[in-house]
């Protein structure tokens, strides 16, 4: 099958691959582009360790094709944030054993990330219904939902602290 | 506090982050940056791709394998079929289980989803469009999905092979479909007990075949170096060291030249144990390449093919005296291995522990019976979450518990209490041939009825059948009980091998001159946090802090031989090893604490972080200090350097328990459900890290949760596999898990170095009989005995409907 070009935007730099039309998005970005954070779980949109942020969505890469977002703004769990500064969701995973084998953390975090953009105050209930896309085979959820409550509370407290 | 104070002591303990410390885990920074290293994200020079082509049939003879459109399709570089491998030897593999599997399809398939023909390709997408473009033909043969209807006279043969055989690997064999039949205890006695018995309860326990189904799935990447013979092995593997011996032992490549290696795993729960066709698939098709060669199974893949767990059929009969006292237990199984005997058990134990199933009770007679089937489905039979089978012993005798206590007309909190193994019974010798090494059951139960309020819950349910009676309500409240006893840590060389290979495991430590240090172990994390709390046992054992200790597992190249992570050996065997070898750290810094301090060795003792001279604290030798002194002095009579290593086997197993409560309620109209309350106490002996600790009982009692409530392998009467997704296969999601509340006790294993006796598998072992016996217990009331699991939403509406409660 012949392969196309197409231009994504992917953590605020734009990239040129080549992929057949048939490509998943998952695939480009973990083997063209190196960005091994999304995991692939289920190939079926269940499981949501492949999520990623597409034009403000949470979107599960598996089951959409890179010809489907050219022009569009991804993002990643690499893009969330760095070694020299870790997201607040990044640190309070960890403080709160908010993972264990680590496989579902990247879009569980990624996920998080939006469902915080879309409601900044969740209450436990709302945390797991927007969450329940991200299947964890580890946790339970019991400590993934008191990280993201934990991180909701500390980037409020910073949002007032700058007003 | 001034500057110039010295630390407390309990400053310098807490600076340690030794044994018992929260510590955070220091595996966290890479994983929640995406930086973790699973198998699929190794990219080598020139990989290629493999896929399998598999078998729509359940069983059915192979006419013929047509490969040539395959290979005309661009980037198709190769389909390996049984005839490809066969003159290397290759085409059928030993299993763990004393049996033999077919790598590639031998004239004929055994289950659906069988691995038929092998493609390799420049990419996943080409060899998936090589994968559907080759031609097998296919003659359909009589299916036999029922291990009873298996072992009819008239059932079709399943395994040709064997024909004939009357002998198996586990004894006789009676049937052309029958595998072993395994037996622990006394029959006679048994039977005598359950005839002279005031009361017998008899039931069919049936223990539904699931799956471990760990997030990423099985694959591997091999890379065979023909320019110096090396063969390298990257794959999602428990037991490295053992995967690498039985490369060698099949593939007659020498087992130096073998590099096996385990990185980040993404879950196991038992699913990577066994060996795989697509391990030996890869490593031939990079021997006839010359190119690394990657596999990795997909979701339907996983699910279908490797490594089922359960589909255990119990028949038990239980015998008390009208008081309630329990004086013996029969039980016979009918275990459905599949089409292979693939189980991952150790060789001596073909039904794993099966026989811990006089659970926490003090049964003075017992008999326990297995018999092995072959049917049309996937083989496996892996331990998931749990030690070998113990999750099926404990969810059998936590039923039949339930069923006396109905025979009885008893409380099944009484019934329990009244044939608990007492205190000063440990160690303890089982009616089924185990040594319980100590435990301290009533006061787990008597705390555990008293944090849910045992007494008013059971008013409040009396109550609410009462309100249902008069139609005031449509829902039941259901309260699920279990007292497990777990047995793991396996284990003892003198009774527990796979493959030939004992089950003892290691830890090789490295002090550095500036006082930190590298251990490496036998064992590999799979999320379990090994990183964080082998470090913790070592700080704790020679005093250098946990954060300047590297823990380093899975390179069998680097890594001292081990048996691997599963059945919670990992903190029984490989944490023994590692306060061993602390131990062994800790003896010589001694010494060169004498040497420095111009004292006799007797004349120093160990105190957290340094050595001291006995009677006067103020001269002492850190531990640090003693690192680089083993490095720059020349002490006589003392090789430089401070390393050690410790090969532990474990003089028993260690026996942790707990006591778990669920509420449940259930809707009768609907069979959905309600988790009101559950309570965890565990007692897994000395505890390591408490967060970690909590973190498995939170994940294993999900786990449980999914296999109760909905979770199974089912197949239909044609061998078709009617789960193979995860939209079929239940999961549960952060809506429908409840929160947990965790306790616990501890009752140190009086032979374990550390007193440590694993709780990885603990709540998904005591977790399924818990939310089971609440389904079963909210209808006891109105005459259920017994409801096969998965209790689903339907499976719960027929109960209520088959019990007449829709009017």
């Amino acid at each position: 099958m012949g392969k196309q070009h197409y231009q994504i935007n992917v953590n605020g730099e734009a990239k040129d691959v080549l992929a057949e039309p048939r490509e998943l998005l998952i695939h480009t970005l973990r083997e063209q582009l190196e960005l091994t954070g999304p995991h692939i779980g289920c190939e079926t949109s269940h499981c949501g360790a492949c999520t990623v942020d597409i034009d403000g969505k949470s979107v599960k890469s598996c089951t959409v094709f890179t010809a489907q977002v050219a022009g569009k703004d991804i993002t990643t769990i690499e893009g969330l944030g760095s070694p020299d500064g870790m997201h607040v969701l990044q640190e309070k995973f960890r403080e709160h054993h908010g993972l264990q084998c680590g496989y579902c953390t990247p879009g569980m975090i990624t996920r998080a990330h939006r469902l915080l953009q879309e409601n900044p105050s969740p209450t436990e209930e709302e945390v797991r219904f927007g969450m329940a896309g991200n299947l964890c085979r580890c946790t339970g959820y019991q400590n993934i939902v008191k990280s993201i409550l934990a991180a909701a509370a500390e980037m409020n407290a910073a949002k007032e602290a700058a007003e | 506090m001034n500057d110039m104070t010295p630390p407390s002591r309990e400053e310098r303990i807490e600076s340690l982050k030794g044994m018992g410390s929260s510590r955070k885990r220091v595996e966290d920074a890479r994983f929640t940056q995406g930086k973790g290293n699973y198998v699929d994200d190794i990219k080598m020079p020139g990989m290629l791709f493999g896929d399998f082509v598999r078998s729509p049939y359940a069983h059915a003879r192979i006419k013929s394998i047509d490969s040539e459109a395959a290979l005309a399709i661009p980037g198709v570089l190769a389909v390996l079929t049984a005839k490809d491998l066969e003159p290397l030897g290759l085409h059928w593999m030993p299993t763990l289980a004393g049996d033999k599997q077919m790598v590639l399809a031998d004239g004929k398939v055994l289950f659906q989803g069988q691995e038929v023909a092998f493609v390799v390709a420049t990419d996943r997408y080409a060899a998936a469009d090589g994968c559907e473009a080759v031609v097998v033909d296919y003659e359909e043969l009589p299916v036999v999905v029922d291990p009873f209807k298996a072992l009819a006279e008239d059932a079709p043969v399943l395994r040709e092979d064997l024909e004939g055989q009357t002998e198996g690997a586990h004894g006789p064999r009676r049937h052309h479909n029958h595998i072993f039949t395994w037996e622990a205890g006394e029959k006679e006695a048994t039977e005598q007990v359950l005839d002279s018995a005031e009361v017998v309860a008899e039931e069919m326990v049936y223990y539904h075949r699931t799956h471990p189904c760990p997030l990423e799935p099985c694959g591997c990447v091999a890379s065979m170096d023909k320019v110096n013979g090396k063969l390298t092995l990257y794959g999602t593997f428990q037991a490295p060291h053992a995967i690498r011996t039985v490369v060698s032992l099949i593939s007659g490549i020498e087992e130096h030249n073998i590099r096996v290696v385990s990185p980040d795993i993404g879950g196991g729960f038992g699913n990577k144990v066994g060996a795989y066709p697509g391990y030996v698939c890869s490593v031939v098709a990079s021997i006839v390449t010359g190119k690394p060669v990657k596999w990795i199974e997909d979701r339907m893949d996983n699910l279908m093919t490797t490594a089922f767990a359960r589909d255990y059929w119990m028949k038990g009969k239980i015998a008390a005296t009208k008081e309630g006292k329990i004086t013996g237990l029969w039980c016979h199984t009918t275990a459905d291995h599949g089409g292979f005997d693939a189980c991952a058990d150790p060789t001596k134990f073909p039904a794993g522990f099966m026989n811990i199933c006089t659970g926490s009770y003090d049964i003075p007679t017992a008999y326990l019976a297995v018999d092995g089937v072959y049917t049309n489905k996937a083989p496996g039979g892996v331990a998931y979450r749990c030690s070998f089978r113990v999750t099926e012993a404990a969810y059998f005798i936590e039923r039949m518990i339930e069923i006396l206590a109905i025979e009885l007309g008893m409380d099944a909190a009484e019934l329990r209490r009244i044939n608990f193994i007492k205190k000063e019974q440990f160690p303890y010798q089982s009616a089924l041939g185990w040594e319980y090494d100590s435990g301290d059951y009533h006061t787990a139960w008597d705390k555990a009825l008293k944090a849910v309020g045992y007494d008013d819950l059971r008013k409040e349910q009396a109550e609410r059948v009462e309100a249902f009676n008069r139609g005031e309500t449509r829902k039941l409240l259901g309260i699920g009980l279990t007292h497990f006893t777990e047995i793991v840590g396996a284990g003892p060389v003198k009774n527990c091998d796979i493959l030939g290979l004992g089950m003892f495991d290691s830890c090789e430590i490295r002090i550095h001159p500036t006082g930190s240090a590298i251990a490496r172990l036998g064992t590999i994390s799979q999320g379990q946090g090994h990183a964080t709390t082998f470090a913790q046992i070592l700080a704790s054992e020679i005093g250098l802090p946990a954060d300047s200790i590297t823990v380093e597992e899975g390179d069998t190249d680097t890594a001292p031989y081990g048996l691997g992570t599963y059945g919670s050996r990992s903190t029984p065997v490989a944490g023994a090893a590692t306060a061993m070898a602390g131990r062994k750290i800790r003896a010589k810094a001694q010494m060169i604490a004498a040497y420095l301090l111009e004292v006799h060795d007797d004349d120093v003792e160990f105190d957290v972080d340094r050595f001291v001279v006995k009677g006067a604290p103020e001269r002492f030798k850190t531990m640090k200090e003693i690192a680089f002194a083993a490095y720059n002095q020349a002490i006589p009579g003392i090789e430089p350097g401070l390393e050690a290593v410790s090969y532990y086997d474990p003089p028993n197993m260690t026996y942790p328990f707990g006591a778990y409560i669920c509420v449940m309620e259930i809707d009768v109209d609907t069979g959905t459900h309600e988790i009101r309350q559950f309570y965890a106490l565990d007692d897994c002996g000395t505890r390591i890290n408490p967060m970690i600790i909590e973190g498995q009982v939170h994940g294993g009692l999900t786990e449980a949760l999914a296999i109760a409530m909905g979770q199974e392998i089912a197949y239909d009467e044609m061998g078709n596999c009617k789960t193979g997704t995860l939209m079929d296969f239940f999961i549960p999601t952060a809506w429908e898990t409840p929160n947990y509340t965790t306790d616990h006790t501890t009752t140190p294993s009086p032979h374990h170095p550390i007193g440590a006796k694993g709780v990885g598998e603990s709540p998904n072992v005591g977790g399924v009989p818990a939310f089971s016996n609440a389904v079963h217990d909210a209808f006891r009331a109105f005459g259920l005995r017994q409801s096969h699991m998965p209790h689903d939403h339907w499976r719960i509406w027929k109960i209520a409907n088959g019990l007449g409660l829709h009017g």
